[in-house]
């Protein structure tokens, strides 16, 4: 283990902003992604249907 | 269903790959976790202080798989671009387009790193060292992506044309990079660059490693999930997607 | 615009050739700019007001501008062409002639190849040779300015070659012309540092045969494979 104390390991030898500003960002980076995917797949359901890749140009037709 | 044996096209179907999809996401997942989790102990616990950077240089394990990410993402998106202009698969299109916001992030995350760790050791938030040049630049390319895919409104065409972009893109990404090299070199000196990894002590070399294949998984694993999405999106006028959508929570 | 139509084939006269067709879409191209003169010259005085701009920006130090010159006046190329690009398939594609053209005999990327020649000539041609006037507004020596306008006169083509590309792929799309840029500009970076290091280097005595010979080697690259992924994009958006 490099630190003897939690203050120290939180301290980074004085670059605490930058490496904590680091992983921090690098955190909630990944971990948005993954709940902006989530709020898309709850979206689904609501999302309206959408016509198929076929458009029916038969008379009386949609 | 023919049971001639191996076909590559067995999964293309949306609805084969989407199963095969939601099997793999939550094992590779555990598995980005676990890498991650192990990666951050010994790059943060155990790899000692370096001499000249002090401990900012830990800023290295997120920064350089982020970077490496950042490039295998959009070779492997322009790979499956051409297989889908190949091809003619939806699936390959999608897969390509589901790359693109993982890519672009991981992309964000290498310029925001090393930017915080330019400022400790050179002093400035920005430095234009060859590197960092080239990683904003491939922003810019990603962010061309994703913005010709949103303006096209016909799912079709936005793949194919973005697929054509991403193919241009990765034929350029060397030269851009080589480019942005010689320019560095000619206007500042080779002594003005991102400060260089701590020659590497086994504790921080293995963190390194331990953390580019934990991001890898991470980046598979969003992917997928994000493919999966996207398929329920196009395919929601079929019966198996309706079917998924409403299983889903 | 009258639409192409090229020669029915008859008994006595083989049908038209790829160079004719090629031919015929160039000067119908130069023949169009011709006519409305105001898109390109519109291009040509945003070229000039932008180089304009810098010197008001940063102060007017001698010395700083002779530094900054050659990088303002090859930004402000990048996108003064950027500006007319947009013009190089809108148009065909409003009135039609782009389908037909997608239909003709002619190979696509050779009809591509031609229009974008077309537009270098009365485009990036223009800007490499208005390029010493504005280089004398930064009191650019005179050995840079030659540099300079054959830099501009090698790296010109390659951002009507690339802008292709990109202008073909947002044919007919909503918000065409800022995307445009949005997609060209990174991947002629490599353009841009070589074409404006020219000058650095030859300045410096370094001799600008590396800076050209890169600059002639992507040109080559570009005059191949631009035409083919701009007639892919083409086909892409009109099928």
């Amino acid at each position: 283990m490099n630190w003897s104390s939690f203050s120290e390991f939180a301290a980074m030898g004085g670059y605490g902003l930058y490496v904590w500003g680091s992983f921090g960002v690098t955190a909630v980076v990944m971990l948005g992604e993954m709940m902006s995917l989530r709020a898309r797949r709850k979206a689904l359901r609501t999302l309206e249907d959408d016509p198929p890749d076929r458009v029916d140009y038969r008379e009386g037709a949609a | 269903m023919d049971s001639k044996g191996f076909s590559w096209y067995h999964f293309a179907a949306p609805q084969r790959f989407y199963r095969l999809a939601g099997i793999a996401v939550p094992w590779i997942g555990a598995l980005a976790a676990l890498l991650i989790a192990g990666g951050l102990v010994i790059g943060l616990l155990i790899a000692p202080t370096d001499h000249q950077q002090g401990d900012a240089y830990r800023i290295i394990f997120v920064h350089v798989p982020a970077a490496w990410m950042s490039m295998v993402i959009f070779v492997a998106m322009a790979f499956w671009a051409a297989i889908g202009l190949a091809f003619n698969t939806r699936l390959a299109h999608m897969i390509a387009n589901a790359l693109v916001p993982t890519g672009a992030l991981m992309t964000f995350i290498a310029l925001w790193t090393g930017a915080l760790w330019g400022k400790p050791t050179w002093g400035t938030w920005w430095v234009w060292d060859a590197r960092l040049t080239s990683e904003l630049i491939l922003l810019f390319l990603y962010v061309g992506v994703l913005s010709l895919h949103a303006a096209i409104e016909d799912p079709r065409r936005a793949d194919r044309a973005a697929g054509v972009l991403a193919l241009v893109g990765v034929v350029n990404v060397p030269i851009i990079y080589f480019s942005v090299k010689w320019w560095n070199t000619l206007h500042q000196g080779a002594s003005i660059s991102l400060a260089k990894a701590p020659s590497m002590a086994t504790p921080m070399l293995l963190g390194m490693l331990v953390m580019a294949l934990g991001f890898w998984a991470f980046c598979i694993a969003v992917s997928l999930a994000r493919v999966r999405i996207v398929m329920l999106e196009r395919e929601r006028h079929t019966a198996w997607a309706r079917q998924a959508i409403g299983a889903a929570t | 615009m009258t639409p192409v139509v090229l020669p029915m084939p008859s008994r006595t006269r083989r049908p038209p050739g790829a160079l004719q067709g090629m031919r015929c879409a160039f000067m119908r191209d130069l023949r169009g700019v011709l006519r409305r003169r105001t898109d390109a010259v519109a291009a040509l005085v945003f070229f000039v007001i932008v180089v304009s701009l810098f010197p008001l920006g940063v102060g007017a130090e001698p010395a700083l501008l002779r530094t900054m010159a050659p990088g303002v006046v090859w930004v402000a190329a990048l996108l003064a062409s950027m500006l007319s690009l947009a013009r190089l398939f809108a148009d065909d594609h409003q009135d039609g002639t782009l389908e037909q053209l997608l239909l003709s005999t002619t190979p696509l990327p050779l009809l591509v190849l031609a229009k974008m020649a077309a537009h270098w000539l009365t485009s990036g041609l223009l800007l490499a040779l208005g390029s010493p006037l504005l280089a004398l507004q930064f009191d650019l020596p005179t050995s840079s300015i030659g540099v300079l306008a054959t830099s501009l006169l090698l790296g010109t083509p390659l951002l009507s070659l690339i802008g292709g590309i990109g202008a073909a792929l947002t044919v007919g799309v909503r918000g065409a012309g800022v995307l445009l840029s949005l997609l060209v500009l990174p991947l002629v970076v490599p353009v841009l540092i070589f074409g404006a290091g020219s000058v650095g280097a030859s300045e410096a005595g370094l001799g600008t045969v590396a800076h050209f010979s890169l600059l002639g080697a992507m040109l080559v690259l570009a005059l191949v494979l631009a035409p083919l992924a701009a007639a892919a994009a083409l086909r892409i958006a009109l099928e």
